[in-house]
This record gives structure tokens, sequence and C-alpha cells, in this order.
């Protein structure tokens, strides 16, 4: 598996995972599934820009530090897109950064650094 | 009369040892060592302007058994095209009908020497998985080396690791021996015949030696490579300050006493030892459940302390939040 598709899957699935941590949050448990869409897709971008780089840069703590970077400013994002008084900015971008910190270690650690082999001409 | 000093008649021995190389195409230089066949020489191939290493048979061989062995010698490392094998570029007969062959002339320290300067385990160790690919790759063309010691094996200055002095090598019998010795040489028989050690004749090196080897045992097999090569895992951790338990373990069944209960071929034994540095369990050294589990623990710290701090940072976002 390549990189960039190692962290598209893992950052979709640790996005739907940190969507789903609405459900403690009453006040929001009604909105839940366009918080899990919502979460998926921003961890489906992070993910794959992570696993771009990581195509580009092999160094485990640069790529850490750019998955907490990209985790950090989606989830800015996020925060920033809610409702006047309700952004919760320490509550989004916390989880948001350890999440893009995980799918950055991942991709330098595991995944394939090129998708196709080119052959040799002799 | 005049009786001729030590010294002298040392000199004498050295001039007589040193070979003839009037009408070839090499010009001696100097000489690199002493084995108990000959002696190896550094010499210029004059015809391709550079050095190789010559090694020739001593003077004393009346009946012709080095000769054959030197020649045996040549032809296996010249089939056995690897990058842990000198390759050989030529064989002949000097002048004075001594046979000699040229290798490579490998710059390096023997291992002996090398282990002095490699301070780390897993680098000491990795030069051993290098000898063991070579060994597995001479028993998978069914050639043993059976003189393995850290003597015979040399580290090159860009950490390329030889495996060298296959003087004492042997085919396995039947198919081995046609697939290694040349059909179609016209003394492939007296080849193949002299690869053949009598029952009862010990050659090797002694603590390196496999028992059955030791004993004089015309049925040795890979077993006492794979003996040998335990006695160098030996010698890689002797100045070990302490040698973790899985790995004496490896070390301890490279080298029991029965073949039968060794590693029963190189590569079951490189897996071992890589897996000793990957990390993880050998097979060599049973453990426990809760071992296992603190080795996995181990291995795998990163990936868990990541996912704790993210569930210990959402447990107290959830818990902790205004109400």
């Amino acid at each position: 598996m390549n990189k960039a598709l190692l962290g598209l899957i893992l950052g979709g699935i640790l996005g739907a995972f940190d969507g789903l941590s609405a459900w403690f949050y009453p006040e929001v448990r009604n909105r839940l599934l366009g918080i899990v869409v919502g979460s998926t897709v921003k961890g489906l971008i992070a993910g794959i820009l992570i696993g771009f780089f990581a195509r580009k840069v092999k160094s485990l703590p640069l790529g850490v530090v750019f998955g907490l970077g990209i985790g950090l400013l989606l989830a800015y994002g996020v925060a920033a897109m809610q409702p006047p008084g309700q952004h919760y900015y320490f509550a989004i971008m916390l989880p948001g950064g350890i999440v893009g910190t995980i799918t950055g270690y991942a991709t330098q650690r595991f995944g394939q650094p090129t998708t196709r082999l080119r052959s040799s001409k002799v | 009369m005049t009786w001729l000093d030590d010294s002298a008649l040392e000199r004498l021995r050295q001039a007589a040892d040193s070979p003839d190389l009037e009408g070839t195409r090499y010009r001696l230089i100097d000489k690199l060592g002493e084995g108990g066949m000959g002696g190896v020489f550094r010499v210029e191939d004059r015809v391709l302007e550079r050095e190789v290493a010559l090694k020739v048979i001593g003077v004393s061989d009346p009946d012709g058994v080095l000769a054959i062995r030197l020649l045996q010698e040549a032809r296996v490392i010249a089939k056995l095209e690897h990058p842990g094998i000198v390759p050989v570029h030529d064989a002949g007969a000097l002048p004075d009908g001594r046979p000699y062959y040229t290798m490579k002339f490998v710059q390096g320290k023997r291992l002996d020497e090398h282990a002095k300067d490699v301070k780390g385990l897993s680098d000491r160790l990795r030069i051993f998985l290098r000898i063991c690919d070579t060994v597995a790759f001479a028993h998978s063309h069914h050639v043993l080396h059976r003189d393995l010691t850290p003597a015979n094996v040399m580290v090159g200055p860009f950490g390329e690791v030889l495996l060298m002095d296959w003087g004492l090598s042997k085919l396995l019998y039947g198919s081995a021996v046609r697939k290694v010795a040349d059909p179609e040489a016209s003394n492939s028989r007296e080849f193949a015949g002299a690869l053949t050690t009598a029952h009862g004749s010990v050659l090797g090196t002694p603590g390196y030696m496999a028992p059955e080897q030791s004993r004089g045992d015309s049925l040795v097999d890979q077993r006492a490579d794979i003996y040998s090569l335990g006695a160098i895992l030996e010698f890689l951790l002797t100045d070990a300050t302490s040698v973790p338990r899985p790995l004496a373990a490896i070390q301890r069944q490279a080298m029991a006493e029965e073949p039968a209960q060794r590693y029963q071929n190189v590569p079951d034994l490189a897996a071992d030892v890589a897996r000793f540095l990957d990390g993880v369990a050998v097979s060599a050294y049973p453990e426990g459940l809760p071992a296992r589990f603190w080795r996995w623990i181990g291995r795998n710290r990163a990936w868990i302390a990541l996912l704790l701090a993210y569930l210990v940072t959402r447990a107290l976002l959830i818990f902790l939040r205004p109400r």
C-alpha cells in the first residue's frame, strides 16, 4: 500500500472515530451523523495531504510535525465554522492535532514510498 | 665447511617459497600471509595493471595432494559467484610447476581484528548475518566451507564481508558433485575425488570445528558449518557486557553437540538472529505470555503512547467539559 493511500484510509478511520466521540456530548448528539461525516472528510483530506508529504519527505520527525500541523489547521477550520460562542477551539483542535500526529507517524513508518516501479532499459 | 646460521636459513627458505613468476603476467610485490597449504602474495597483473592476490602451494608437496586441493579451492570459489566470496581471476601453473590461482586483492581486516572496532551488538550481528548469507549461498551450491573462523572472514573498508580460505571446502556427494565440478573438464573425476576427505583425517580449526568434524567423521554435512557459525557468534559476543538470553540461546542451539539438535540449515539460524535484531521472539528461546506481552509493548510503545494520548485527551475533554 502506498503512503498516500495509507494516509487516506487511516485519516478516514481516525476521523470517523473522532467524530463518533460527539455521542458523549448530549447537546450535539442529534447532529451525530453530520459530525461523523464532516470529521471523516476532514480526516480523509488530512490523511491524503500527510500521505503525499510522506512520499516526498522521508523523515519521522518532520512527518510527525507535518501531521500535527495539518491536524491542527483543519481542526481550526472546523472549529471556526461553528456558530458564534460554540467554537470550542481547544476541544476540537487538541484531538485533531493528535490524530494528525498519529497519521504522520504511521505514513512515515509504513507504506510504500512510490506507487509503481519503472523498468530499467539496458 | 661453513654452517649457515638460522637467519640465513630462514631467508633461504623464504626465497625458496617465494613464487617464481618469471615468464608470467605477474610481478611479485610482497607476501600477504601464510597458510597450511602455502602462501598468499600480493602481485601486480602487468597486463591489466592492477594488484591481485596470488595463492600458491608451498614447495613441499611430494604426493601432489596440496596441488589438487588448491585447484579444488580455485574451482569452488570460481563456481560460487557471490558478493561475499572473493572472485578468482586466473589459475595456472608457475614455471616451477606449482599450481597457483589469483583472486581479487582485498584490503581489509580479518574479523578477529575488525571486531575490536565494532562496539555495537547490532552492528556485529549484521556482520554475522552477512557471513550467514554467504555460507547459505555456498550450501545451496552443495559446498561446505569447513573452516569458518573469524580469521577467515575479511571485512573491507566499505563494510563488505568476505569469506576467505576455501581450502578445506567440501562438496556434498551425489548430484552436488556434478553441479559444481565441471563435467566437461578432463580431470573432473580427479577433482571430485580430491574433494572427499578420507575417514579419520581431521581438517579445521580447533574451537570452531564441529565435534563430528573433530572426530574425523566422513559424513559431516552443513550442520558442521552451522556449529562453526555458532562459534563465530560466540566470538562476536565475547566482550559484550551482557548477552541477551535469546541471543545466547541461538548461539547454544547453533553449537549443540548433536547435529540434530542444531539449526538444520543456515537460513533458519540467520532468521532467528534477524528476529532478535527486529525485537521479536526467536525460535531458540521459547517465551511465556507475559514476556511476549512486554516485548510487544516495547516494540509498539510509540503507537501505544499516541493512542493513549488521544484517548486520555478525549476522555478529559468529555468529563471536564462545562455543563
